[in-house]
């Protein structure tokens, strides 16, 4: 399979692999396109320990705690002060909104400026094949903390850390609900148990064990039990995090609670593990990270992400290949994609998602979101960040996005966002820029009898190739 | 992209067709030829499904087995549910539901489940919705339209800015939310459609979009009109507005709305709409509690906002899988198997519950856990789709719902 000329590969490289071009970007990848994309893949991230929860946020998560239980508790006991009490809880509230609106609108604003696009698609392919969804406000504040703690520093790494790291932070702990998971013979269940009769049931939740196998490692199709799925949830029960009472500094830190833990042995998918405590749960997901189906598993995922969503085989055996052949280095899996011949077929042939098609509208322009505001229109097209549908995360395929209401909610944003970013710029330059080898003749001469400027922009951001990658 | 020409393709949508459907909500509404015109009676088919399996148990709690409070502890649903006949009572938060059960216009089957569903949830979901061999990408739904032919009035529409997989398929169908109108009769639409001419993703994609857009505003400003004590033509974009959220409000809106489309003479006769939110592994109660109030005002949207068409509907309201018999140990349930599915319309027969009780007695779980299923889901598919929607019995063992001869349809609920 022959490579497309350079000017096309320059094109298919800021597009396809990375996030959309800026200004001048494809020129900068003209020269060696597989080069610009393996430089990307050898940024080193930011050294030291992330802390699962910044500081800042664990002192709000806590001042919003308490704030709330103070007030539930005059509350309760019809306590006129609770009244009093109630700015207090919508203060520290405002406090946390305004926090996690800064997360999303962090993370939009990189994608569009950042010059390492594909490092950061692939930064968000991972954190989304570990979706963690939003929901009550204190599990919406652990997402960004997740992506730049657990997710971020291992993309390039290995995927048994990667996945280590994702499984045991409080977001996803939470998500989850692993927190409240205890083993049915732990002493912290006996306890319980010879307690007051109206203590309730503490037990099982089989939730995080379920979607490590379905979802995160050997998949669906991986070859386990439902067995299985109880004995893995009996490993992990004891992983927690240190909770909103506990000191700031130490807030959201992984914490193994022994005394909840379900003691003795463990068999999960045909290997028993003897080892006892944290160690048990931890042995087995790294024997997950190394089994075959799940290296298989996430290859296909890769490519349908990459590629198509129907990807060539031979693609998915070169990543499979690499990932077996490096233990799942993930920096090496991303030069496989990068370096196979299967990956720059000249037709596009993934639809852009939403939030793929409005990061790349403003690195077309070379603007960026300024505003949480900025970013409501992804709620109408169903792709609000932070707020995945279900632990599967976002889907990926054309047949999911590329529906007569989501074309028109496409429509409805550029019609609104084109007049006004274009300015003194000429769509032309624009459209060469953002697509080069890949703009076809037919939008070209569009955006040039454009009857406005804005008219123009909007042309080339709703047209086949660049609603493509 | 593997966009397949859709058989049914409408004519492309030219800009002077859009106009005058923009201007005037004529010519360009018109999808099927004069043969929908022609159609006496509109049989109509609201499909909900609610994602993440919702529990059945809840739904409809087994008041009357044994067995069903011990299992359920602090989650059972006892004294508070709506009583319905001793055996069974219904989640306090369906008053809507109980009502239409009353009126025989509501049934329920309390024990269904596809073949092999699984845990978990995403295949699962697959299945319900594809109802074939795992390399099927097309939905039950869509090939159900697909069977009914050319010339047949049935129009296909989904509620929500992602297609669900049960409509997908070579029919090509609509898709609408609620939100920020685009101006149909702008220029910009129009250079896009024509920029889309040759696009088989897009070009379908955008002149189906525009087409329901139109609907959608004409629609809208008639709710408007009919809930405003001045109307004005602003109050249609307010209200669309006031559709979005987790509100039974916004349901109830959102059901009549979508009940417009339904009563638009070329609108849509077969709808889906997916509800998420039920996958309540903790804090079960208060979950369930908001989303059965929003799936109950949306069936009253639904039914209202028919008015005398809600005779010729049926409304269909499914999950996935059920969850587990016993609570766990953060006061919700797991992944299950069995779980209830809701039957609703005008044109009802009054009858039983749809289907056996198996019971919850010990022995009597599936694999000692789960509610175990007496009735294959696609029998009440193909009972809908038979009676309901005029559907070929052959075609509905065969290519609809592929190898399922053995699954007879439910027959004679309408």
């Amino acid at each position: 399979m022959a490579l497309p000329d350079r000017d096309l590969q320059a094109a298919i490289a800021a597009t396809r692999f990375g996030l959309g071009a800026r200004p001048d970007e494809i020129a900068a990848a003209q020269g060696d396109p597989q080069g610009f994309l393996l430089a990307q893949t050898r940024r080193k991230a930011a050294s030291g320990q992330i802390r699962a929860l910044p500081l800042e946020r664990a002192e709000a998560l806590q001042n919003f705690r308490q704030a709330q239980a103070a007030f539930l508790k005059a509350n309760r006991q019809q306590d006129r002060k609770a009244r009093d009490l109630q700015p207090e809880v919508n203060a520290a509230r405002t406090v946390l909104r305004d926090q996690i609106a800064a997360d999303v609108l962090e993370r939009a604003a990189r994608g569009a400026t950042t010059d390492a696009g594909f490092a950061e698609r692939w930064a968000l392919f991972w954190a989304n094949h570990f979706s963690v969804g939003a929901g009550n406000f204190v599990r919406t504040a652990t997402i960004g903390p997740y992506e730049a703690a657990a997710i971020r520093p291992h993309v390039f790494g290995r995927f048994a850390d990667l996945l280590a790291a994702a499984e045991t932070h409080p977001a996803m702990l939470l998500y989850l609900d692993q927190n409240g998971s205890v083993g049915p013979d732990s002493p912290l269940a006996q306890r319980m148990a010879r307690g007051k009769a109206a203590q309730r049931q503490v037990g099982l939740n089989e939730n995080l064990a379920r979607e490590i196998l379905e979802l995160h490692t050997v998949g669906v199709n991986g070859g386990y039990t439902q067995a299985d799925v109880t004995e893995f949830a009996r490993a992990l029960t004891g992983l927690t995090f240190r909770g909103f009472n506990a000191p700031a500094e130490e807030v959201g830190e992984t914490y193994f609670r022994q005394i909840a833990h379900q003691p003795g042995p463990r068999s999960v998918m045909g290997v028993v593990y003897e080892v006892e405590g944290e160690a048990q749960a931890l042995a087995i997901l790294k024997d997950l990270a190394a089994r075959p189906q799940t290296a298989q598993f996430i290859s296909a995922k890769i490519a349908r992400h990459f590629v198509a969503d129907d990807p060539p085989p031979a693609l998915v055996a070169r990543l499979e290949a690499a990932w077996r052949d490096t233990d799942g280095a993930l920096d090496q899996v991303a030069a496989a994609l990068i370096t196979a011949p299967e990956a720059w077929a000249p037709e596009p042939a993934k639809f852009k998602t939403p939030y793929e098609f409005m990061i790349s509208s403003w690195r077309a322009v070379g603007d960026a979101p300024r505003r949480p505001a900025d970013l409501t229109m992804l709620t109408a097209m169903g792709h609000r960040p932070f707020y995945a549908p279900s632990p599967e995360g976002w889907p990926d395929e054309a047949a999911a996005w590329a529906t007569p209401d989501g074309v028109i909610k496409r429509l409805v944003w550029t019609q609104d966002y084109a007049p006004r970013a274009i300015g003194a710029a000429d769509p032309s330059n624009i459209a060469v820029e953002a697509l080069g080898a890949r703009l076809s003749p037919a939008t070209a001469t569009a955006v040039a009898r454009a009857e406005s400027r804005g008219e123009g922009l909007a042309l080339l951001l709703m047209s086949p190739e660049f609603q493509r990658r | 992209m593997t966009a397949s020409a859709p058989i049914f393709a409408s004519p492309p949508l030219s800009r002077r067709r859009l106009l005058a459907a923009g201007a005037g909500l004529g010519l360009g509404l018109q999808m099927w030829g004069s043969s929908a015109l022609a159609a006496p009676q509109r049989r109509k088919f609201v499909l909900v499904i609610l994602r993440g399996a919702a529990d059945g148990l809840s739904i409809t709690p087994p008041v009357g087995d044994g067995a069903y409070a011990a299992l359920r502890r602090e989650l059972a649903i006892t004294d508070a549910a709506l009583p319905l006949d001793g055996d069974f009572g219904l989640h306090p938060e369906l008053k809507i539901v109980h009502r239409l059960i009353g009126a025989g216009q509501g049934r329920f089957a309390p024990a269904v489940a596809m073949p092999a569903a699984g845990r978990s949830h995403f295949e699962a979901q697959d299945r319900l919705e594809a109802a074939a061999g795992d390399d099927v990408s097309s939905g039950w739904l869509n090939r159900a339209m697909a069977s009914l032919g050319r010339g047949a009035p049935v129009e296909g529409l989904s509620v929500g800015p992602v297609a669900p997989l049960v409509l997908r398929g070579q029919v090509a169908t609509s898709s609408w939310s609620p939100g920020r109108a685009v101006e149909t009769a702008a220029r910009l639409p129009m250079l896009v459609q024509d920029l889309y001419a040759d696009d088989p993703l897009l070009g379908p994609a955008l002149a189906r979009g525009l087409k329901t857009e139109v609907l959608a505003q004409a629609n809208l400003a008639r709710l408007a009109a009919d809930t405003a004590d001045t109307p004005e033509a602003s109050n249609a974009a307010r209200l669309s507005r006031t559709l979005q959220g987790d509100s039974p409000d916004a349901a109830g809106r959102l059901g009549a709305a979508v009940a417009g489309f339904m009563g638009e003479e070329t609108g849509a006769d077969t709808v889906a709409i997916s509800l998420d939110g039920f996958d309540t592994h903790a804090n079960q109660a208060g979950a369930l509690t908001r989303r059965l109030a929003y799936v109950d005002a949306l069936v009253g949207g639904l039914e209202a906002g028919l008015g005398g068409s809600w005779r010729d509907t049926m409304v269909l309201v499914v999950t996935e899988f059920g969850r587990t018999a016993r609570i766990n140990g953060t006061l919700g349930t797991d992944h299950g198997t069995a779980s209830t599915a809701l039957v609703l319309g005008g044109g009802l027969k009054p009858g039983g519950i749809i289907g056996d009780w198996p019971g919850l007695h010990e022995a009597r779980l599936f694999e000692n856990r789960d509610l175990t299923p007496t009735t294959d889901l696609r029998s009440l598919f193909k009972g809908v789709l038979a009676d309901h929607m005029g559907v070929d019995r052959r075609a509905l063992d065969t290519t609809i719902f592929p190898d399922s001869a053995a699954a007879a349809p439910i027959l004679g609920l309408v």
